[in-house]
């Protein structure tokens, strides 16, 4: 399998990251300004995503057209594989980071404020229990229940799973419409969970009183959920952009990598969220 | 597969076609795709860091001089210790080790060329915007960020927008290396010569994967840790905040969560170009390769689990204290290991002294140093005593600078023949390592003295019983510095020089750059991959 061709493809000099580091750059710079209410801030954050909207189609229009064109072996199709597993393993480390944040609340922080001296000399009367905002904070919210609409929303992704893995199915046996029907039932699997979430999040502000600033439970549900949600939109557009290509009669039954690097990131969105419904919502 | 196997012919002409398209001048090194060129620009790029964060360890050390208040006022003096360690961490050392690793890991496995080039691209070019947020943030309202290099809440939160800066300069160096890490996996992984098997990669290859890895795991976490900064500055969450619920002391866990590994990412790399140094000039094959791997692996697991160690003096249970201060002393062993195996390959071996060896000997002798106040400080009743004092301070220089830097010149001395075609001069290249080893013991071996003595970190002024040992050490800082610009000489001499450098300058060198590769290295190092016995 190792080095089995003499021809790894080595592309030629390319424009496409100068292009993405100036996005970046206009992005972030452009960020502070907004965040510290300079009036050129948002102007500068929207030129810096317009020009990364500009750099990903560029550049993943030419790594398209190179893998159409054949030019990947089986190698460099490995080396995919190797990359995409490697980066969600950084992803999986991004969200176990505040996962880390939600544990060390619940079983240190929030205790620890609640009893003891801290309890008596610094905040008395505080009583630790989960959910909670914090000593500080006056206001009252209600927290998301776990069996309402992120029931739901966990039926709606595990069933986008299945039907990703059916379209997956269909991909090897060489069944466009299947194929088609599998990813278009998935896009709209995600957005319908991806509405419902904004739902969500529209119903926490409005009605529950639970906002980023309730302390504790706030920003560790809006933060986890919030991250989570946009992996789903980022894993949705991915989706949507295979589903383009299946439809324009790219992929072959043997040599489909993207299809499946975006499968795997579809699953991996998929088993953070039983992590977020099981710690976050439920227990 | 048929149909990729059919585009075969395809292949070859593209690979050509693509290794003809040259564009000149600038752009050659905007677009570049070619790992020779991105490892030069990575190495180049940590050197002009290397001297911007030197020049501002030499306002530090000016303003340390004596006692009182100098040049700076107190907020500039914060401002420069903090940009100093962010600079040499992120914008020197971890750059020049990715440089090394560009030029040398495909050279080394049979590869041609990283398994990403464009990617490998991005990883350099992401680098300079940056620093140029970091160095932005010093001219903004308020200045840059006077917190420290760790960045520790509930300071941050109070900064002004010099922290957003930086919040953002670590997100896109944490993007930067990540991506740069994946890269390296995957070429290691995947790109080896037909029976280059993993046991018998060059040590520094082995160095790398370790690292990479360390980097992939730990970059993402430091990023949610800044990210909740963020949000506590300007979007209303308590991550850091006990009146909301949380905590400050929970950043110091996620920071040092990356914190830790993080030492190893910057010294891991520099055990593989000492390994490959200490053997050449020995002229015997690397004493106990094997155990070599496994103490390296086995720093980098023990790397997550210790990180409590940073944190003795924020008021962690005994249990954990007694358990982070074990764990912390189960590292000298494997260090221990590779120490004695670097010592047993020159035992009775035909040695000889050129700059390389020199400061790979250099290295040895000071990591050692640091390695041992390592363990000092690791002793829970100690370092209650030691934190926060200069005692820290030598402790990390002696790792940091004797350890990665002077490897990182061992490395560039023992290269530079391959990568530039030219003998460095060795007399200049002995002289560097002489006064660098001198001043920096002159700079970093007293402030143990006034750490013990009870001098704190970070102040700008002390009381005037210290102005002895802090005047040897500013004299030692500013001898230091201005030696560094006899390395840029002794670089540009070998560039410019017409002395042509023979494949294997260094009898005892074995890996393929040397013995499969002519010199100067081509500029596509293995077409047709070679096949290792």
């Amino acid at each position: 399998m190792l080095s089995q061709s003499t021809s790894y493809y080595l592309p030629e000099p390319s424009h496409w990251p100068v292009v993405g580091s100036c996005a970046l750059f206009l992005m972030t710079f452009g960020g502070v300004l907004w965040m510290n209410e300079v009036t050129a801030g948002p102007w500068v954050v929207f030129a810096g995503m317009l020009t990364l909207v500009y750099m990903m189609f560029g550049w993943f229009g030419t790594v398209i057209r190179e893998s159409e064109g054949g030019k990947y072996n089986k190698q460099v199709d490995l080396s995919f594989r190797w990359s995409m597993s490697w980066f969600i393993f950084s992803e999986v480390m991004f969200f176990a980071a505040f996962f880390g944040a939600l544990f060390y609340m619940r079983v240190l922080s929030v205790p620890g404020l609640g009893s003891g001296d801290t309890m008596e000399q610094l905040w008395p009367g505080f009583v630790a229990q989960w959910p909670v905002s914090g000593p500080g904070i006056e206001e009252k919210f209600t927290s998301m229940g776990a069996w309402g609409i992120p029931a739901i929303n966990t039926l709606i992704l595990l069933t986008s799973g299945v039907t990703v893995t059916w379209a997956h199915w269909a991909l090897k046996k060489n069944n466009r419409t299947q194929l088609i029907a599998g990813l278009a039932v998935t896009v709209a699997l995600g957005i319908l969970f991806l509405t419902l979430q904004a739902y969500e999040y529209v119903h926490a502000y409005h009605e529950l009183g639970l906002t980023l600033g309730m302390g504790a439970y706030g920003a560790t549900f809006f933060m986890l959920t919030g991250f989570h949600g946009f992996h789903v939109t980022i894993g949705t557009i991915m989706l949507i952009v295979i589903l383009g290509r299946s439809i324009a009669g790219h992929f072959t039954a043997d040599h489909h990598f993207a299809f499946e690097g975006v499968s795997w990131y579809w699953h991996f969105v998929d088993v953070v969220w039983l992590l977020l419904f099981v710690l976050v919502y439920w227990l | 597969m048929s149909a990729v196997i059919g585009h075969e012919h395809d292949h070859d002409h593209d690979h050509a076609h693509g290794h003809e398209y040259h564009p000149g001048g600038l752009m050659r090194w905007v677009k570049t795709t070619n790992h020779k060129d991105i490892g030069t620009m990575y190495l180049w790029f940590s050197f002009v860091m290397f001297l911007t964060g030197g020049f501002m360890a030499m306002v530090i050390r000016a303003e340390l001089f004596k006692p009182g208040m100098q040049i700076v006022n107190p907020e500039v003096f914060n401002q420069m210790t903090t940009l100093h360690g962010l600079i040499m961490v992120f914008g020197a050392i971890m750059p020049a080790f990715v440089g090394f690793a560009n030029w040398l890991i495909p050279m080394q496995i049979g590869a041609p060329d990283m398994a990403f080039p464009r990617m490998n691209n991005w990883s350099f070019w992401l680098l300079p915007p940056a620093a140029l947020l970091l160095i932005i943030s010093l001219f903004v309202p308020g200045g840059a960020p006077g917190v420290g290099w760790t960045l520790y809440a509930p300071l941050t939160v109070q900064q002004g927008m010099g922290m957003d800066l930086t919040i953002f300069a670590v997100h896109i160096l944490g993007m930067s290396s990540i991506m740069g890490s994946i890269n390296i996996v995957t070429t290691i992984l995947n790109l080896r010569a037909p029976g280059m098997t993993l046991m018998k990669m060059p040590l520094f290859v082995w160095t790398w994967l370790i690292t990479a890895y360390l980097l992939i795991a730990v970059m993402p976490v430091f990023a949610g840790a800044v990210t909740m900064t963020l949000t506590d500055r300007h979007f209303g969450t308590h991550f850091f905040n006990a009146a909301g619920g949380g905590d400050p002391v929970l950043y110091q866990h996620i920071f040092w969560f990356f914190g830790h590994p993080e030492v190893y990412i910057i010294a891991i790399p520099a055990f593989g170009v000492v390994s490959q140094v200490i053997p050449a000039f020995s002229r015997k094959p690397l004493f106990g390769y094997t155990s070599m791997v496994y103490a390296v692996a086995s720093i980098a697991i023990l790397s997550f689990l210790v990180w409590a160690h940073h944190m003795y003096t924020t008021g962690l249970p005994v249990t954990a204290q007694l358990y982070y201060m074990y764990a912390t002393m189960l590292i000298a062993v494997p260090t221990g290991v590779k120490v004695f195996n670097w010592v047993a390959t020159m035992w009775k071996g035909s040695l000889t002294f050129e700059t390389p060896m020199l400061f790979s000997l250099g290295f040895l002798f000071l990591f050692t140093i640091g390695g041992f106040s390592g363990l000092v400080l690791s002793i829970v009743p100690v370092d209650i005593q030691l934190q926060d004092t200069y005692y820290v301070v030598a402790h990390f220089h002696y790792v940091m600078v004797a350890g990665a830097l002077f490897s990182a010149f061992a490395g560039i001395y023992f290269w530079l023949p391959k990568w530039t075609g030219h003998m460095y001069d060795e007399t200049l290249g002995k002289v560097h390592f002489w006064l660098s080893f001198i001043f920096f013991n002159m700079i970093f071996f007293v402030q143990h003295f006034l750490g013990l003595a009870g001098m704190p970190r970070r102040v700008p002024d002390y009381a005037p019983q210290f102005t002895d040992f802090n005047m040897i050490s500013s004299i030692g800082a500013f001898g230091f510095g201005l030696s560094q610009l006899l390395f840029l000489y002794v670089v540009i001499k070998t560039i410019r020089s017409h002395e042509p450098a023979p494949q294997k300058p260094w009898e005892g060198a074995d890996s393929l750059e040397w013995t499969h590769l002519p010199t100067p290295a081509p500029y596509h190092s293995f077409v047709t991959p070679p096949t290792v016995k």
